[in-house]
């Protein structure tokens, strides 16, 4: 039993994407344009919880994602490209850059004094998103045009499909690429920093190093989730680098849970799903109800949704095993 | 013959508090060293300062000759000093196993990797084989905060030790533990150490332990060296005794 | 000259603002180790009871000194009644938790707050203009001021000064300077530290619903006002120095002045002038102007 549990994330991992392969093409629009959008910002989620690994919080996340989604809306609308691969590219590189650029100072920070520092980064883009808007749209946005894959524009029914493969896909590879990290030296080096980082000196290991890796493929991450999400919307506007942006990256985090790579795109889909129908159902109450959640949630779960897969996944495999058995 | 490691000169105020002055200390290859003296004596600032945790106001620190003054503890944990502490400092997010592991890939070279596994064959059985010397083997899996105080300090221990490290300084290796383990744990280290040719010095409180396994011993007080030698001879030694226990 | 009298002038005004704003953060900072987001909708809550019981008199009553002292009464009841409440029944419970953590829990309780001045007084702006226009305008060598301006310069010249002699010259100041230094031996001492506690973050509050409280009559009052305001509030508080008020003082006045500045000559950067001077404070001196640092020691 300790072995199927010891294998339970993987399992979990591909009876996920199976599901995530075959269901979408039977779901309705919107609930698939909500999946894309999940997915996308998953991403971002992603290098938050990696962040967290390394015991740093971040309020100003929002910075990557809006330089992902605007890096790849000004490629779009004003060089022309509209190879979807070429524009993720562009994004992801345009974050991985800023993260190169910010983190260089950011690594050496810690605890509210980092949080606070990638805040006021990321209300100075938005200010310069705002204020710049005969480049920007400022306000009323930029529009998104459509990106073509290979070469091929997919005709309307199977546009939102499409959209939610290729951000599936690259999802997938997000995540892959946070598990490789995380499960290598540099990410346990991380992961030590954030228990004892005197430590890690004093076994010839570099904190910063560690830490500004994280920052780097973290930015590049939500910028991954900026563009993907620029896609499936087809607008972006200057919120998208706003504060209350990053603190619902960070509220997700803690929705679907620090324990696995995998917690992000639970959480992100629990998050958006509710948002969507929480909103629905009474607009005036929705944010309430995510404050509640968060309070049940710090207080009562802290190690997120995911948390609970342990216990559930006990539970489910007694119940397999005791088949196996016989009556 | 050159010493291993030597100060001179070595001086640290702390604002108006004299931590240690004019500190000439020797170490030569080989050589177990037990350091003892008061509180406030100096002994932690000395680890501190050779291994570049703080910085001295004055004087030097040489390494087999190489002045070693002021590099940051990454710097001298490289060239082959390592260090214990006095409250042990380990990773508690990580498995025994694993704080062994990461201590080992750095060691390799490998800390900076994000494109192989920690967990590698070879290295988990280098780690198994030094937790099993250290006889921390049965807690590999375990976390930390599941160890026992004794075996706390052994990891901690063990973890400068997969440094493969020329010199290791102890920082009161048997404080918070038992009266029955203290030995028990010394008779480990002591084996592992002098196994594996390592030139050791410890800082200890307990002259019972300091007796029974240091070749040489150094006393501190009011940061200065005040005697040095085999220990016998020097706590039969009244001023000694005077010095450490406060009276004769 | 009359350029810099004016920009001097509204960096003035915009500190003080600032400073409403900004110093009750920094104090609850400073007592409680706790940076609350909630500090935003204390002082939206602060805007709109104060808007509401001005729009209340003005339906019948007519002495116009009266709506000032609504609107303080306002400002007294939230800060004395959200007060306690969120520090009693929301904060008590993470206090043995990291600082990260007990911040999202003041997110938590923000986004509920958020809620609640919805459902309490609807989304419609609200204009409470009047306690603004009756105090009309003056000219000063030449340039056109209201006296509201002014008036809400003196509060928070009035609330600074209390907050300074009620920690300097009082025993409960004395007590929080105490627990502020250390907890665990002020507790040791007998001071009853929680009490100390939900005392700190009523002023904090106090202060949050005060500056609300009197900006509202010169506002089109909305539900968002809370979520920027905090935001400005925490790059003063970082600024400054977290948990500093002689900081808040700094910071304000610094920000203030950059922003009036940038508003009459580069209209463009008045927004994020101070986000520029709080990333480059940070920066430079990563524990604000006043904060204190932190060592550790093995």
């Amino acid at each position: 039993m300790e072995n199927l549990l010891r294998r339970l994330p993987l399992l979990v991992a591909v009876l996920g994407l199976l599901l995530f392969l075959a269901v979408p093409p039977f779901l309705p629009r919107w609930t698939l344009f909500l999946l894309t959008l999940a997915w996308a910002k998953a991403m971002a989620v992603v290098g938050i919880v990696l962040l967290l690994r390394g015991g740093l919080v971040t309020f100003g996340h929002a910075l990557f994602y809006a330089v992902g989604a605007y890096a790849a809306g000004f490629a779009s609308k004003g060089l022309g490209v509209r190879d979807a691969l070429a524009l993720v590219a562009l994004g992801v590189v345009a974050g991985a850059g800023m993260a190169a650029l910010l983190g260089a100072f950011l690594a050496r920070y810690r605890e509210v004094y980092f949080a606070l520092l990638n805040l006021a980064f990321s209300m100075v883009l938005y200010a310069l998103l705002l204020k710049f808007y005969w480049v920007t749209g400022g306000t009323d946005g930029l529009r998104f045009p459509s990106p073509t894959l290979a070469g091929v524009t997919p005709s309307p029914p199977f546009l939102r499909l499409a959209h939610y493969y290729f951000t599936l896909g690259l999802g997938v590879l997000g995540l892959y690429g946070a598990y490789r990290f995380i499960t290598s030296p540099l990410g346990y080096t991380l992961r030590a920093v954030r228990d004892n980082e005197v430590r890690v000196e004093y076994m010839g290991g570099s904190v910063w190093r560690a830490v500004y890796s994280a920052y780097i493929f973290a930015g590049a991450l939500g910028a991954l989730g900026g563009v993907l999400a620029g896609m499936a919307v087809g607008h972006l506007v200057p919120e998208l680098a706003y504060w209350t942006q990053s603190g619902e990256f960070v509220f997700v985090a803690l929705l679907g849970g620090t324990g696995s790579m995998l917690a992000p795109v639970a959480g992100s889909i629990v998050f958006e799903f509710v948002r969507n129908y929480a909103f629905k159902f009474s607009p005036y109450t929705w944010q309430m109800t995510l404050g509640f959640v968060l309070l049940f949630i710090i207080l009562f779960l802290p190690g997120g949704l995911w948390s609970l897969s342990e216990p559930v996944a006990r539970r489910w495999a007694k119940w397999a095993l005791s088949w196996r058995q016989g009556p | 013959m050159g010493a291993v490691l030597e100060t001179g000169a070595l001086t640290k105020f702390f604002g108006m508090v004299r931590a240690v002055e004019d500190l000439e200390v020797q170490i030569q290859e080989g050589e177990l060293v037990g350091i003892v003296g008061p509180n406030g004596s100096g002994k932690t600032t000395f680890l501190n300062l050779v291994t570049g945790y703080v910085k001295p106001d004055r004087g030097w620190v040489r390494y087999r000759g190489r002045d070693i003054t002021g590099l940051p503890p990454r710097a001298v944990v490289e060239l082959g000093i390592a260090r214990s502490f006095q409250m042990p400092q380990l990773y508690a997010g990580l498995t025994v196993l694993e704080n062994l592991l990461l201590a080992l890939a750095i060691r390799a070279g490998k800390g900076g990797e994000f494109w192989s596994p920690l967990a590698q064959e070879s290295r988990v059985q280098e780690a198994l084989h030094i937790l099993q010397q250290f006889g921390l083997e049965a807690y590999s899996h375990l976390g930390v905060s599941q160890l026992p105080e004794g075996g706390r300090k052994l990891l901690d221990v063990a973890l400068s030790f997969a440094r493969r490290p020329q010199v290791l300084l102890m920082d009161e290796p048997t404080s918070g533990v038992s009266v029955k383990d203290k030995f028990a744990i010394m008779d480990t280290l002591v084996r592992v150490l002098k196994g594996s040719q390592v030139t050791t010095v410890f800082v200890e409180h307990d002259m019972e332990v300091v007796q029974r396994y240091a070749q040489r011993v150094l006393v501190f007080n009011d940061g200065k060296v005040v005697a040095d030698g085999p220990p016998d001879a020097l706590f039969a030694d009244p001023s000694v005794r005077r010095a450490i226990l406060g009276r004769d | 000259m009359q350029l810099l009298t004016v920009i001097g002038f509204d960096g003035t005004v915009l500190a003080s603002w600032l400073f409403l704003v900004a110093a009750g953060l920094t104090f609850t900072y400073g007592v409680l180790r706790i940076l609350n987001v909630a500090h935003g909708s204390l002082y939206a809550l602060g805007a709109y009871m104060g808007a509401f019981l001005v729009l209340q008199y003005f339906r019948t009553g007519s002495i116009p000194l009266l709506a000032y002292l609504l609107l303080l009464a306002g400002a007294l009841f939230i800060g004395l009644t959200a007060g306690p409440f969120i520090e009693r029944v929301c904060l008590r419970w993470v206090y043995k938790r990291e600082e990260v953590v007990q911040l999202l829990v003041t997110f938590a309780v923000f986004l509920i707050l958020e809620d609640v001045i919805k459902l309490a007084w609807g989304v419609k702006p609200i204009l409470a203009d009047k306690p603004y226009s009756l105090l009309g305008q003056v000219t000063l060598m030449g340039i056109n001021y209201t006296w509201y301006q002014f008036l809400l310069i003196g509060i928070a010249l009035g609330a600074g000064a209390l907050l300074w002699l009620v920690v300097n010259r009082t025993r409960l100041g004395k007590v929080v300077i105490a627990v502020v230094n250390d907890r665990e031996v002020s507790a040791a001492l007998g001071v009853n530290v929680p009490r100390v506690y939900t005392v700190a973050f009523v002023i904090g509050a106090l202060f949050a619903a005060l500056g609300g409280a009197f900006t509202a009559p010169m506002i089109a009052l909305v539900p968002g006002v809370g979520v920027e305001v905090i935001v400005l509030a925490f790059a003063v508080v970082a600024i400054g120095g977290m948990g500093s008020v002689q900081g808040a003082v700094l910071g304000s006045l610094l920000v203030g002045l950059a922003r009036a500045t940038a508003i009459h000559l580069f209209p463009e950067l008045d927004l994020f002038a101070i986000y520029l001077i709080m990333a480059l404070v940070l920066l430079f001196r990563p524990q604000g102007l006043f904060g204190a640092v932190q060592v550790r020691r093995i």
